[in-house]
């Protein structure tokens, strides 16, 4: 069973079409990792698929990072 | 164009006379799953009966009821698969000159033709976001451009789809999915059928082709942009109108 954070930076790759090695915990879709605003919204709907939860726009938009991705899914999934 | 679109899930609103039939018609029997709906049981029932034979299916929806819309989307995707071409046709007229509009004809309009395009193509986004293919195609109406007396309300709701359209054609374009519209002139259905002789006579003066515009005119032009053979054409919208209007 993968982590939270490796099933996360797998979606980002799949997403974003980026290196494994651009994705640090602090790297920004936007700003390091080249997404743009479509692409973020893939991105959310895709880890709330793979996570089964559903993340609400006002939520969503805060997800800049994949750290801030992680803490959320962690935030609010069960296990 | 046979068996072009085998495979595809067709959604085709205001489906049980006129325009929306003809486009059912005309998407089955290239070999799309068609499921058309209807705001009535009857209409969905009449429906059903007529694409049965091509595989499609009726179904009764409200237009301006976005939780329908959303559930029969959904389920669609679990019966027969994401949706891969949406067809906006349902649409009312509520003619009346503007002094004599009541909100109700205006809000009316908006809401169904439309608010409902807003609905359905923001409802079946996801799946065709993640097919990364697409085929969303409004039906809007040469009075969207030329306008027309006692059709305020029809004229800016029309022209609404259109500048919807290619701001939609630009959001998506990246992702495989185009969006364009078909603008009718003077189609011959139970809507125009309505018109007063008089304003009937006038309107026909003006068509280069001199007559009326059949609705298998209109389902062959829709039939083309959801075909693979329209897979650079986005943003646009196709006149199909006899010539009673040139751009």
């Amino acid at each position: 069973m993968s982590t939270i954070e490796e099933r996360v930076k797998k979606i980002v790759i799949e997403q974003l079409g980026v290196k494994e090695d651009e994705v640090t915990a602090n790297a920004s879709f936007v700003d390091d990792l080249g997404a743009d605003s479509l692409d973020t919204v893939e991105l959310v709907m895709a880890l709330e698929e793979e996570f089964e939860t559903e993340i609400p726009d006002e939520e969503a938009e805060k997800i800049t990072t994949v750290q801030q991705a992680v803490d959320y899914i962690k935030a609010h999934t069960k296990d | 164009m046979s068996n072009t679109l085998q495979g595809d899930i067709a959604l085709v609103t205001g489906a049980s006379r006129g325009i929306g039939a003809a486009i059912a018609d005309e998407l089955a029997a290239m070999g799309a799953t068609v499921i058309g709906t209807a705001t009535s049981e009857n209409g969905a029932k009449a429906i059903d009966e007529r694409l049965t034979a091509n595989g499609g299916h009726g179904r009764v929806l409200d237009v301006t009821d976005g939780a329908a819309v959303e559930a029969l989307i959904d389920a669609i995707a679990k019966e027969f698969g994401a949706v891969s071409v949406l067809v906006n046709n349902a649409g009312i007229t509520r003619d009346q000159l503007l002094m004599r509009m009541k909100d109700e004809d205006w809000q009316a309009i908006i809401d169904t033709n439309l608010t409902s395009v807003y609905r359905t193509s923001k409802a079946v986004m996801r799946g065709m976001m993640k097919a990364k293919k697409g085929r969303i195609i409004s039906i809007a109406s040469v009075i969207g451009l030329t306008g027309n007396p006692g059709q305020a309300n029809y004229a800016a709701a029309k022209a609404g789809i259109i500048a919807f359209s290619k701001s939609l054609a630009r959001e998506i374009g990246s992702r495989g999915i185009t969006v364009n519209v078909v603008a009718p002139g003077f189609i011959d259905t139970d809507m125009t059928r309505a018109l007063p002789e008089e304003s009937k006579q006038a309107l026909l003066g003006q068509i280069a082709l001199g007559r009326l515009g059949e609705a298998s005119d209109i389902a062959k032009a829709v039939g083309f942009l959801a075909s693979p053979a329209a897979a650079y054409i986005t943003g646009e919208t196709l006149h199909v109108n006899g010539g009673m209007y040139m751009p």
